[in-house]
């Protein structure tokens, strides 16, 4: 079985009632998305001065990340495509207004009213075809122009997705510069196989210092303890031309390691400055297995 | 759903050239209380489509509302007046009914105060 939703059915369909109260009474699903909500938010970069704003969250599902947004103090309009999703919003009675759409028929909304969108893992829902009609790449060119219509200058589009290759996410990434869009992938935990969570952070209106994008959060200033982590965690802000995936985890390969390497690695250590042995014709010598 | 999302709600139809403001079909309203914040209510007026607004709270039965949209000073001074902008804006909510296009008729059902927005395929 797919571990992949999109792969299964279209989401009105996955997320029936069943799969809608699963997701909802999940405590560890519900932590998860708080989680990626209030980074998302974060990442909106909204002024500090205290003044509610009006967002936009784009597959709201069954309103886990609006309420994050309520927390926070703004209003916000949810959007999704699942009756199910939107029936457990309503009965966990969110503050934001509901409506039952599709994002890849456009938002239909009027230009300019909206302060920022969020979206947590929805937007990758667009690029598969259910529908003979649904055609991914109208959808997209769809769902990022009207999103970008409906933004106010200076507002910032924050979505969060789950892209299955590289391909997707560099569709993903094309249609929202084609619609106008500015900025980049942010990146966190970028080695962390299980903690790898990606964010497109859109920006309407002139570049300037407020469109800088943030790097991703690393490992560092975290304690070692963590199994997951490899030697060398770093931030990591993909930008947008960046095609290289970042790998997962280093692995050592023993192969790789032979005479040549050993020397190149003593002349190293002497440039450096340490007490190297001289180098014999025991060099690297292959020793026996059990050494 | 609020007035305030009906302010930004347009029909999205394939051909129709202005979809703003959908027409309101009242079957049911109901009232909740909400707390006030003039820090937002000031901040979204800006935004909000005076007469689209005016004109769907007194289909939603609230006529308190000016038709003429005030001067932005009267947002700093009277409380009075954010206290009714606040009603019509927050507290109004649609639970059934309809949102009909201006420009074509069609009718996107509102049901347990949700628009049901879906288009079909060949109106996209």
């Amino acid at each position: 079985m797919s571990s992949r939703p999109e792969l299964q059915a279209p989401p009105e369909i996955f997320y029936d009632d069943s799969e809608a109260r699963k997701y909802t009474s999940s405590s560890r699903i519900a932590e998860i998305q708080a989680k990626l909500s209030e980074r998302a938010l974060e990442l909106l970069a909204l002024p500090d001065d205290g003044v509610p704003r009006l967002l936009l969250d784009i597959g709201c599902g069954s309103g886990l990340s609006g309420e994050t947004i309520t927390e926070n103090g703004h209003q916000w309009i949810g959007l999704d495509i699942s009756p199910s999703m939107l029936n457990v919003a309503l009965q966990n009675e969110v503050e934001g207004d509901l409506l039952l759409g599709d994002m890849g028929q456009g938002l239909g909304l009027r230009p300019g009213v909206i302060d920022g969108a969020i979206s947590i893992s929805a937007v990758q829902w667009l690029c598969n075809a259910d529908k003979s009609s649904h055609e991914p790449r109208l959808r997209l060119k769809a769902f990022f122009g009207s999103l970008y219509r409906c933004l106010a200058r200076g507002a910032r589009a924050v979505l969060q997705v789950y892209p299955e290759n590289l391909a997707q996410r560099e569709l993903i990434l094309s249609y929202a510069m084609r619609a106008g869009f500015a900025g980049g992938v942010v990146v966190d935990y970028p080695h962390s196989t299980k903690r790898r969570k990606e964010y497109l952070v859109l920006t309407c209106g002139p570049p300037s210092l407020s469109t800088a994008i943030p790097s991703g959060k690393g490992e560092d200033g975290e304690s070692c303890s963590d199994d997951e982590s490899s030697g060398d965690e770093e931030n990591q802000t993909v930008s947008i031309s960046d095609r290289h995936r970042p790998r997962k985890k280093q692995k050592i390969n023993k192969r790789g390691k032979g005479r040549e390497w050993v020397l190149r690695k003593k002349e190293q250590m002497r440039r450096k400055g340490n007490a190297v042995p001289r180098d014999t014709k025991y060099t690297a010598r292959k020793r026996k297995a059990r050494f | 759903m609020r007035l305030l999302t009906h302010n930004m709600l347009s029909s999205n139809i394939k051909g129709v050239a202005n979809g703003f403001p959908l027409r309101i079909e009242v079957e049911k309203v109901v009232e909740k209380e909400v707390e006030i914040n003039h820090d937002f209510l000031r901040n979204i007026f800006p935004k909000i489509d005076w007469k689209a607004l005016s004109d769907a709270s007194r289909i939603m039965g609230y006529h308190e509302l000016p038709e003429e949209p005030p001067e932005p000073s009267v947002l700093e001074a009277d409380i009075e007046f954010l206290r009714k902008f606040h009603h019509a804006l927050l507290e109004l909510h649609l639970e059934e009914g309809a949102l009909l296009c201006p420009e074509s008729g069609r009718k996107f059902p509102v049901n347990k105060g949700i628009p049901n927005m879906l288009l079909l395929e060949d109106e996209v």
